[in-house]
């Protein structure tokens, strides 16, 4: 495999993908992650300089229309799929002492 | 006759014609799904209650003329990622399995307009991650043609409910051939429409870039029938098109004199399995028996497009699925330490293996130092494969090709090497990329008695062709059925 997988992106990539991995899932993940961008680094095959990266296949520009409020208030069929909710917020764990 | 073996737009003419009602095709449907779903399971929740009451209330509009459409009082199922408001709509994800929408998709907005009665949600690939339907964590669908194989996926409920007669007409969604693939496994017809042709509000997004709602049918008048129900501009979704040669339905025409299939060579090379080239090929004959110009041409590119595609849509899904964090819906980890380990649990207990690959992978090619390496590079090939694409349509009307290297792998045969599962979408997913519109149609089986399907990739906005040149193939079939039964 060309592309090792070090601890530490296994690590560092679990904190921005929010993911807590255990030890047997890491070492899956680096062996996973190692031959997919082995299978990926095809793509260095193809010389794209002075191409644009294409994020739209057709040219789009922004849509924008009036702020205007459509909808009614589903706060409570809303708040009724939250794990935890109080006095009509979600609730989540405490996050500052 | 059983009412069961009418098409949708069969069904919904009977229906109009008052010969049966929205109720009793619905209870006829209700009492298939009833004796069939415990070996196919299709579906991850059917909503036999809720389809009475909309039957009965349709057959009233039906009765007093408010409803006179071709889906009026058709049954029709959903793919689990499509929000029906007051149903459970789940992505076959432990992260959503108690999740109920407080409001509908577009596209099943439109269908309910239409009179279409909703049965209940499609089995799916988790997130429509894969393409087997055997990621969903509410366990496989069975291909209705051979329990013991997967009916492909990630729209494999929606495919194997239209061959089971589980429903008359199914919604799917395709990112990299989820509607196509499994239409071909199992022997149904499916479209996936051109980038921004239905609107995508309310579809759970997997890759935005990529996602494309589609009909699943059981033959191309229905194909062209429920798109035209579902198609159209919304502003809602930003990306949506304002297109106006519709209907879909005026291109049921029975004629491909004089149009241009291209043949691309590097479809038929190595990896394709030689009874799917010989039925695909089989079609394409009939097809020039019929007044079609073929050619054959190279592509170039194929190879690429692959690993393109997983750096964008998995770059894209990590994006997409960090709403999912266990505070406005779904799955909360019942133990944690404060809240960034509240999300890390709920996501690392909600999610399954293929989908944690993808963030994992997504997470990776979007973070500093490699997002030039992996993601432009990406898009970079994304537009070069377009342009690909651009100069096929100057030659050819339609790209014709297999919609899978073979037809469906027996259950358990791929989870365990994604790349290898991967290179099974090798036909489908460009169209994705350049925002092609593609249509699967049913053209012969194989020895073991399993489905083949052929892939016909038009230029955007350019489904009409597909749907005449589909039919045109299909009527060209059942006359060929119809020869044979009189002999």
């Amino acid at each position: 495999m060309a592309n090792k997988i070090s601890d530490e992106v296994i690590d560092y990539v679990s904190i921005l993908a929010k993911l807590e991995l255990s030890e047997e899932e890491k070492e899956q993940a680096k062996s996973d992650m190692g031959s997919m961008l082995d299978y990926i680094d095809k793509l260095n095959e193809l010389d794209t300089d002075g191409v644009e990266p294409m994020s739209h296949v057709f040219p789009v520009t922004n849509v924008f229309r009036d702020d205007v409020v459509t909808n009614g208030d589903n706060s409570a069929e809303t708040l009724a799929n939250a794990p935890a909710e109080k006095e009509g917020s979600f609730q989540v764990p405490k996050t500052v002492d | 006759m059983d009412s069961l073996q009418f098409t949708a737009a069969e069904l919904g003419r009977r229906i109009a014609r008052r010969e049966l009602s929205a109720v009793e095709a619905t209870k006829a449907v209700l009492d298939r799904i009833e004796a069939v779903e415990g070996t196919f399971h299709c579906y991850v929740t059917v909503d036999a209650e809720g389809a009475l009451k909309s039957a009965e209330q349709v057959q009233q509009q039906i009765d007093s003329g408010e409803l006179r459409g071709p889906l009026a009082g058709v049954p029709v199922a959903v793919k689990d990622n499509i929000s029906t408001k007051g149903m459970r709509t789940t992505c076959a994800s432990h992260i959503l399995d108690n999740y109920i929408p407080t409001f509908s998709a577009e596209a099943v907005n439109r269908l309910q307009r239409a009179g279409a009665v909703i049965l209940g949600k499609t089995n799916m690939d988790e997130f429509a991650m894969g393409s087997t339907t055997e990621t969903s964590y509410f366990g496989e669908t069975k291909n209705p043609w051979n329990p013991e194989h997967v009916p492909g996926g990630s729209s494999g409920g929606s495919a194997a409910a239209v061959a089971a007669k589980e429903c008359f007409c199914a919604l799917g969604s395709d990112t990299g051939g989820s509607i196509r693939q499994p239409a071909s496994f199992c022997g149904v017809v499916g479209m996936k429409p051109t980038y921004g042709t239905v609107s995508r509000y309310g579809l759970i997004a997997y890759g935005s870039s990529l996602d494309q709602i589609g009909p699943l049918t059981k033959d191309v008048t229905d194909c062209a029938t429920l798109l035209d129900v579902i198609a159209g501009h919304d502003a809602k979704d930003s990306t949506s098109t304002a297109r106006d040669d519709g209907p879909f339905a005026e291109a049921l025409v029975d004629d491909v004199q004089g149009m241009r299939i291209g043949i691309p060579r590097d479809y038929f090379g190595e990896g394709l399995d030689a009874e799917v080239r010989e039925a695909v090929l089989g079609a394409v004959k009939t097809l020039q028996e019929r007044g079609a110009i073929v050619e054959e041409f190279d592509l170039s590119l194929v190879d690429y497009a692959i690993p393109a595609y997983y750096v964008i849509a998995c770059a894209e899904a990590s994006s997409n699925l960090a709403r999912f964090e266990g505070v406005k819906y779904g799955y909360r980890a019942p133990e944690y330490d404060g809240l960034h380990s509240m999300f890390k649990r709920t996501r690392s207990e909600g999610f399954g293996a293929e989908v944690k690959r993808r963030i994992m992978l997504g997470s990776f090619v979007l973070s500093s130092g490699y997002y030039d390496a992996y993601y432009l590079k990406a898009l970079r090939t994304k537009a070069l494969i377009k342009s690909a694409f651009d100069k096929a349509f100057e030659r050819f009307d339609v790209i014709v090709s297999p919609a899978a290297p073979t037809t469906a792998p027996k259950l358990g045969a791929s989870l365990s090497d994604p790349i290898k599962m991967y290179l099974g979408d090798i036909y489908t997913i460009s169209a994705n990329l350049a925002g092609l519109p593609g249509i699967t149609v049913p053209c012969g089986m194989d020895s073991k008695g399993l489905p083949v399907g052929i892939q016909m990739l038009g230029d955007c906005f350019q489904e009409k062709k597909l749907i005449r040149m589909a039919y045109t193939y299909e009527q060209s079939q059942n006359r060929r059925v119809q020869d044979e039964q009189t002999v």
